[in-house]
């Protein structure tokens, strides 16, 4: 071991830069101690102890700086000595220093710094979330709550406070919203007009709002509630509060509501506000009856696609009915096409298989097929408790699969915005030799995967090179619910699935419609 | 207000939680900031109301005004046991939370033997270690009687003192004169050495300031601590500026017939070549501070941390007499040349006091010197302060830091707060090594352990 020193005479360095130095020379290999001190009685103690203080040391006064080393050879030390002198000229270089102020830690800070803060986007782990929008609330803000996993105590404490204050409390569980033109969450570049809409499901409003806007007709608002907001519990506190917004907004002239169908005394509640409404309504709750929408004075509708078809009549001025009976027409075309397919398929082929990203889309398949097919289709979120998968993961018969419930998602990204489990799946279904239709719904959007035809037509070429080699065909049908506006184009996406061979429908509506008279 | 009062407006959001949210708000033009939001502390609830009935954030901002609207002037000085009330015989005043010698640790056993051979109630080290062990010393914490100690904090009767009033509140706060870096007692040391100093530090530097302070007059700490925060120091870790303000004010005063030219100028070498010989009167300036808020009723806000090297103890204003403890944490620092953190002690001594009054790391953004402990930037610096707004209640009058146009330093740590946010108080502070007698081996920078806060707003929130 050698210790070598080296004295700087009138040297002065701050005490942390010496520190840092010192601590630098103890990384080099092969030195045992080091110290950059300045020479004072103290701190000569100091090398003392550390046996470190050699005479030139020893003889330095407190204005020199005493660069001290231990080291396995004299090389080493010389060279430590040198990256002494490296590192407290480095010390002195400036640094990147910014006076840009810190990123607030809570919604308190992000309000004080965001001057007119209006809305805040909720999208934390379930049990704080409650807490977030809560506190968001008391800011004055509007809440958007993608969160899921919020009790429903807790939901309807939030959206009664929300009430209070005259403050929009969508989700928990909220997908999508439009406000201002502005898309929240997974939704789309729609254009602006007369049609306000409150939807208790996301792909419903995304749907809706998207077909609207490829109708030429624009939205005021979007509003999304969270799929509880009709139950018994909550009794459909912000459909109503949004309700109430579109009807007092003098740009909205038509208001459009989507849901599943509400509790009774909840649907009760909500067609009571229909009665004397200033403005036209129309109401589509998926698999609802239409009877008593009819008797508040609003106009029913089956499926998303006709609810914006009717919205967009109304908004016209025309005769809605003539709306409905344009989609009836739409629909002879579809079963005339499908006689064509049909031929395409072997005998074993007679199941329909979808695999969906959007729940809702979902749900309103199995209305359509239900009424077209010998057989109830199943699936993992069924229409009718009878019709529930015993294992979601294998398909039998006539299946509809929501990739976006909780079974799948755990610990994944949700299938709008992570392909790789649909894929996988479209090759596991294609290998059922009972498989006739391959049904998919691409969702376009902010928030959404960029390019999620692209993704698509990956799995469906791989799976026709497979069938190419058993000599079988499968019939690849799907919608794109997207607008031109949106970062993927909605025709572009279109031309893709075309190109791969896909039959592209306008809307899930008519593509369900397709599936069922080829299998019925 | 009403929903419709949103439409045609411009959407400006605060995005909590998914990154892809605010992203895309982004490509749409809307102004967006994003909380860098963390979960809150193990059974946080929102608390508006203290279960007494009091509005929790009314009292919390009159106790803020209590402690900024404080004025701790130096009066004088005096010997321990006859200014600190309380102060007994063979009793010794330590820092931190209250503590037995078995779970003392080992500076601050040191420095209770060096003080018991200085007192002359023990002949030996060896002999004062026996005697403690055989409990004839009593302990008590600084803070139970009007004091703050840094690192072991002991303070021994025969031990001269600066006494600190608040001129507004009439309270007085007490500590010890610092004796300097390195070997010393407070950072366990015991030897015939440090005990020379300690017997200089009576014989000459206390008669010394006494009349020097006499000559002077009250001298406005309050002041000096500004000023000071102008200059690069924190008044924690740096002092430096604090104490060239302080020499300047003493300097002519030391000057005078009653003081010879000899010890004149041993205390003025003494207090240059000490650093931190501001330390101990920036922290009885806070404890002089801080304490007209104890007792307030439904106060959330700190009131006290200190450390002992084996427990970190809080107190809070609105549950007085109660500490929450936790155990020590180890400081992540700098280490002095021979040592390195198998060699440290646990977090210890009261000068978090100085944080706890709004100085000290939560003024960080003033002494960007001091990030550097750990390798930080000066933009670090700005960020811990700004970080500590976000759990206090308020903020200084006096007390302001240049680079953030003069805004004062946050002042008075809302338990609610760090419970919400999770985030923890940032403390500036040297390091003691583990064994006695050693002294100190470092410096660098640690955050209060969360379960002192927990415990606390659970006994709060339950008005127990």
């Amino acid at each position: 071991m050698i210790t070598q020193t080296a004295i700087h005479t009138g040297a002065y360095y701050d005490s942390i830069a010496l520190l840092q130095t010192a601590q630098g020379l103890l990384k080099l290999e092969g030195v045992e101690d080091a110290a950059v001190v300045m020479g004072t009685p103290a701190n000569k103690g100091i090398l003392r102890n550390a046996a470190l203080l050699t005479p030139e040391a020893a003889a330095a006064s407190g204005d020199d700086l005493i660069i001290a080393v231990r080291a396995d050879s004299a090389e080493t030390a010389a060279a430590a000595l040198r990256q002494a002198n490296v590192l407290l000229a480095a010390s002195r270089a400036p640094g990147a220093v910014a006076a840009q102020s810190s990123a607030p830690k809570t919604l308190a800070a992000a309000t004080a710094q965001l001057d007119g803060a209006n809305i805040a986007l909720v999208s934390v782990a379930g049990r704080y979330a409650a807490g977030v929008a809560r506190e968001a609330l008391q800011q004055g803000l509007h809440v958007f709550l993608f969160s899921d996993n919020v009790s429903l105590e807790d939901e309807i404490a939030l959206k009664t406070l929300g009430r209070e204050k005259g403050l929009l409390v969508m989700g928990p569980d909220a997908g999508t919203a439009i406000l201002n033109g502005v898309a929240l969450g997974f939704a789309n570049a729609v254009t602006p007009g007369p049609v306000g809409v409150v939807a208790a499901s996301g792909t419903g409003l995304q749907a809706v709002t998207c077909q609207l806007t490829r109708l030429g007709v624009g939205i005021t608002q979007g509003i999304g509630t969270g799929g509880r907001d009709l139950s018994v519990e909550v009794g459909g506190l912000m459909m109503l509060e949004g309700l109430k917004a579109l009807q007092a907004d003098p740009a909205t002239q038509t208001i459009l509501l989507v849901s599943k169908p509400p509790a009774p005394e909840v649907a009760d509640k909500v067609l009571a506000c229909l009665r004397d409404s200033p403005k036209p309504v129309v109401v589509c709750f998926l698999g609802g009856k239409s009877k008593a929408i009819r008797e508040a004075g609003a106009i029913p509708a089956t499926t998303l696609e006709e609810a914006a078809h009717l919205a967009a009549a109304v908004v016209r001025g025309q005769d809605f009915e003539a709306a409905r009976e344009v989609l009836k027409e739409r629909n002879q075309q579809l079963k005339m096409q499908a006689k064509a397919f049909r031929t395409r398929l072997k005998k074993r082929q007679r199941f329909f298989r979808g695999l969906f990203s959007g729940g809702t889309f979902c749900y309103e398949t199995q209305l359509i097929l239900n009424k077209m097919l010998n057989t109830p289709v199943v699936s993992n979120a069924p229409v009718e408790k009878t019709c529930q998968m015993l294992n979601a993961n294998r398909s039998e018969g006539h299946t509809a699969v929501d990739l976006g419930e909780d079974e799948f998602t755990v610990g994944r990204l949700h299938p709008m915005l992570d392909p790789t489990l649909r894929n996988k799946r479209i090759l596991q279904e294609i290998k059922d030799p009972q498989t006739a239709v391959l049904f998919l719904d691409i969702v376009l959007g902010y928030g959404v995967h960029p390019d999620p035809a692209g993704a698509a037509v990956e799995a469906i070429e791989e799976s026709r090179t497979w069938l190419q080699g058993r000599d079988r065909e499968v019939i690849f049908i799907a919608s794109v619910c997207g607008t031109e506006g949106d970062p993927q184009k909605v025709r572009r996406q279109e031309l893709q699935l075309t190109n791969a061979g896909v039959i592209v429908a306008p809307t899930n509506a008519a593509a369900s419609r397709l599936a069922g008279y080829i299998l019925g | 207000m009403a929903i419709q009062d949103l439409f045609g407006k411009s959407l400006k959001a605060v995005n909590v939680g998914l990154e892809a949210f605010a992203a895309s708000l982004e490509t749409q033009a809307v102004d967006v900031i994003r909380v860098d939001w963390r979960p809150p502390l193990e059974n946080y609830k929102p608390l508006a109301c203290a279960p007494g009935g009091e509005d929790i954030d009314a009292v919390n901002a009159a106790a803020v005004t209590r402690i900024r609207s404080g004025r701790p002037l130096l009066v004088g000085m005096g010997v321990a046991r006859d200014v600190i009330p309380g102060l007994g015989e063979r009793m010794l005043l330590h820092a931190g939370p209250p503590i037995t010698w078995e779970r003392m640790c080992g500076p601050q056993r040191g420095a209770v033997m060096g003080a018991a051979v200085y007192e002359g109630w023990a002949k030996s080290y060896e002999e004062a270690a026996a005697m403690a062990a055989a409990g004839e010393f009593t302990f008590a914490p600084c803070h139970h009687h009007h004091t703050v100690g840094p690192m072991a904090g002991i303070v021994s009767p025969s031990m001269p003192v600066f006494i600190v009033r608040n001129e507004t509140h009439g309270n007085l706060a007490y500590s010890t004169q610092n004796e300097g870096l390195g070997r010393v007692l407070r950072y366990g040391a015991y030897s015939d050495e440090v005990l020379a100093r300690l017997k200089w530090m009576e014989t000459t530097l206390y008669p010394a300031l006494t009349a020097a302070l006499k000559a002077t007059g009250p001298i406005d700490l309050r002041s000096l601590i500004a000023q000071a925060l102008h200059m690069g120091d924190e008044g924690h870790n740096r002092n430096r500026a604090a104490t060239s303000l302080l020499i300047r004010q003493l300097a002519p005063a030391l000057l005078q017939p009653r003081i010879t030219k000899a010890a004149a100028e041993e205390v003025l070498r003494f207090i240059d070549g000490n650093d931190h010989f501001f330390l101990n009167l920036s922290m009885a300036a806070m404890k002089a501070m801080l304490e007209p808020a104890e007792g307030l009723a439904g106060c959330t806000l700190v009131t006290t941390m200190a450390r002992n090297g084996t427990d970190f103890g809080i107190r809070v204003a609105g549950l007085p007499g109660r500490w929450f403890t936790a155990p020590a944490p180890i400081v992540q620092g700098l280490w002095l040349p021979g040592f390195s953190e198998k060699d440290a002690n646990p977090d210890i001594g009261d000068s978090a006091i100085t944080e706890t009054g709004g100085i000290g790391g939560f003024a960080m953004a003033a002494a960007p010197a001091i990030v550097r402990f750990v390798g930080g930037t000066a933009a670090l610096a700005l960020e811990v302060t700004q970080e500590m707004y976000q759990i206090t209640a308020g903020e200084h009058e006096f007390f302001t830091v240049p680079a953030l146009d003069f805004r004062g330093t946050p002042l008075g740590i809302d338990v609610r707060k760090v419970m919400q946010t999770g985030i923890l108080p940032f403390i500036n502070t040297g390091i003691a090594h583990k064994e006695p007698g050693v002294g100190m081996v470092g410096a660098g920078l640690v955050r209060a352990p969360r379960e002192c806060f927990e415990e606390a707003f659970r006994q709060m929130a339950n008005g127990e």
